[in-house]
């Protein structure tokens, strides 16, 4: 295989890590939050394609602030899930808060279906359908708005973590919920608005990629999976993390298509799962433990 | 004339617990402004739960609360704090991987942000070692530096009534005369501070009043100074203590 084709390998593994790593930061800030895995994260995903597409064909909106509104539409549900059913659950038992996100990814793929139909449908590329040629390699603009959206994306959220008092507040639940509270951070409060957060990044994901793949109601679990899987190989603890195991599982598949078969691309992110629960034997979907000190 | 001091807290008949067990089972008691009163008892009577539920942290589910006049009964811990109750938890629930002076913005967060470089400087006179250890990771510090920050976090959000549970636990002497000595100071700056305390002279002897708990409610109640002397006291708290205390 020369220099060319493997750059075009890698370019293709980026532009999917960064997907799979928008929607595991979802994953991640949730878990930071809650302790639970938020099973409808790839519903997120979904929705922020398919919202947008809504804004765009059925409202007429131009594609800028159609996009704007695909992504604001989803923080909204992910915020009202949170509200009206997470919070619900007062004593936040892990496994119940798991199975409400389960019901929640399905009532929200069924929702989905039952408005729009269950067609695939398309979005225009955000800027054409030029590339650009980097060495000799491919490189489509739309790949370029997902990595630049990607990017922007993990900036801001950096920025808000480390730099607003909001951010800092989220950390300090993250640390320790009992030790938040009895400074004053309403918990509740942060756990809202990591499913703000979370729907919003998965939303600009689906919405990012849309253009190249259409979308569909059905489209979130495998997204979920990979993104969970990404989540997973970070270790769930840091959004940055987060962000190199989408870029590793992307590269991961990149590399299995390459060398392998493309057949076993969606494989690789289970392979990944089963591998780091062989070497996280205690669990990966409720907090064991908390962290003290 | 007479000058009852006022009371900041009155606790009226609470009971609280962990699910269908019913850990606190009516508790009274009294905590007046400007006073230190603690809270002795064996492991497992329930003084943690107690402080927890005075916060918020375990709701109540039965008896009452007054704050200051006002009833705080099940109100939530954010809510409390700003009411002026500052709790440092047993077991201290620092923010490991924050900086010290993170955890102290944390504990500020609650009062005016004009309030906090005045904090600041107030605690770090209290404590100055955590001027020093301002930019390190709590994690990082030794156990008396964390106990510390503990105590100094909680002070960030300008109590009114500080508590504190165990605050001297697995502490050199040294450091737990140091901790005390910067709770006298607390006290005589007219801060109201109620502690749970497992070396019972020590804390009587710190104290105005002290409460004995046992399995759950208030077996003995008086002076510091009464309760040093009292037979029963003596024989299983302060010998308890004094036999632990020759071990190590
Ligand atoms: N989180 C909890 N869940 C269930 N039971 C608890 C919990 N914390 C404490 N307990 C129980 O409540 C009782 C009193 O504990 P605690 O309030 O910590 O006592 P103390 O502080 O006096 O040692 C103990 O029997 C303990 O096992
Ligand atoms: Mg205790």
């Amino acid at each position: 295989m020369g220099g060319t084709e493997l750059l075009q390998f890698v370019l293709a593994g980026l532009k999917n890590g960064s997907i799979y790593a928008l929607v595991a930061l979802g994953f991640t800030l949730i878990y930071a939050a809650t302790g639970v895995i938020n099973f409808a994260q790839g519903e997120f995903y979904m929705l922020g394609g398919m919202l947008s597409v809504w804004a765009y064909a059925d409202l007429g909106l131009p594609l800028p602030l159609a996009g704007l509104v695909g992504v604001a539409a989803t923080a909204a549900v992910g915020g009202v899930f949170e509200l009206g059913a997470i919070r619900q659950r007062k004593d936040g038992d892990p496994l119940a808060l798991i199975v409400i996100t389960v019901g929640g990814s399905m009532v929200l793929s069924s929702m989905a279906r039952h408005l729009f139909g269950p067609n695939e449908r398309p979005l225009p590329l955000f800027s054409g359908g030029g590339s650009v040629s980097v060495f000799g390699a491919v490189l489509e603009v739309q790949t370029i708005w997902i990595l630049g959206l990607t990017a922007l994306a993990v900036v801001g959220l950096w920025y808000l973590y480390n730099r607003t008092g909001l951010g800092r507040a989220m950390r300090a639940c993250a640390v320790n919920r009992d030790a938040a509270r009895i400074v004053g951070i309403d918990t509740r409060l942060m756990v809202t608005v990591s499913f703000l957060l979370a729907a919003a990044l998965g939303a600009l994901a689906g919405l990012a990629v849309t253009p190249l793949t259409q979308t569909a109601f059905d489209v979130g679990p495998t997204v979920g999976i990979k993104g969970f899987a990404a989540a997973i190989l970070g270790g769930l603890g840091n959004p940055i993390a987060a962000v190199v195991g989408g870029l590793v599982l992307g590269m991961l598949e990149s590399v299995s298509i390459a060398f392998i078969s493309s057949t076993y691309k969606d494989a690789i992110a289970l392979i990944v799962l089963l591998a780091v629960l062989f070497m996280r034997p205690q669990g990966i979907l409720g907090r064991s433990s908390r962290e003290k000190v | 004339m007479s000058s009852e001091p006022r009371t900041v807290l009155s606790v009226e008949g609470l009971h609280a617990g962990y699910g269908h067990v019913a850990v606190v089972r009516g508790i009274d008691m009294r905590v007046a402004e400007g006073e230190l009163v603690t809270l002795i008892g064996a492991n497992g009577a329930g003084k943690s739960t107690l402080l927890k539920a005075l916060v918020g942290l375990v709701p109540p589910s039965a008896g009452t609360v007054r704050f200051l006049g006002e009833d705080i009964t099940r109100m939530r811990p954010e809510r409390a704090v700003r009411a002026g109750l500052a709790l440092v938890p047993e077991g201290r629930m620092l923010f490991g991987p924050m900086s010290v002076e993170e955890n102290l913005e944390l504990g500020a967060q609650v009062t005016d942000r004009t309030q906090t470089v005045g904090s600041l400087e107030r605690v770090f006179d209290l404590f100055p070692v955590l001027a020093e250890r301002r930019s390190q990771t709590a994690a990082t510090l030794s156990g008396g530096e964390q106990q510390m920050l503990a105590v100094a976090r909680a002070l960030m959000a300008r109590p009114r009534l500080l508590l504190l549970d165990e605050p001297s636990l697995g502490l050199a002497p040294k450091v737990i005369k140091e901790i005390f000595g910067a709770l006298r100071k607390l006290k005589d700056e007219g801060l109201t501070i109620l502690l749970v305390e497992q070396d019972a002279r020590l804390a009587l002897k710190h104290s105005d009043r002290g409460y004995v708990m046992r399995t759950g409610s208030i077996a003995l109640a008086g002076d510091a100074a009464d309760l040093l002397e009292d037979d029963d006291v003596r024989l299983i708290y302060l010998g308890a203590w004094r036999g632990e205390g020759e071990s190590s």
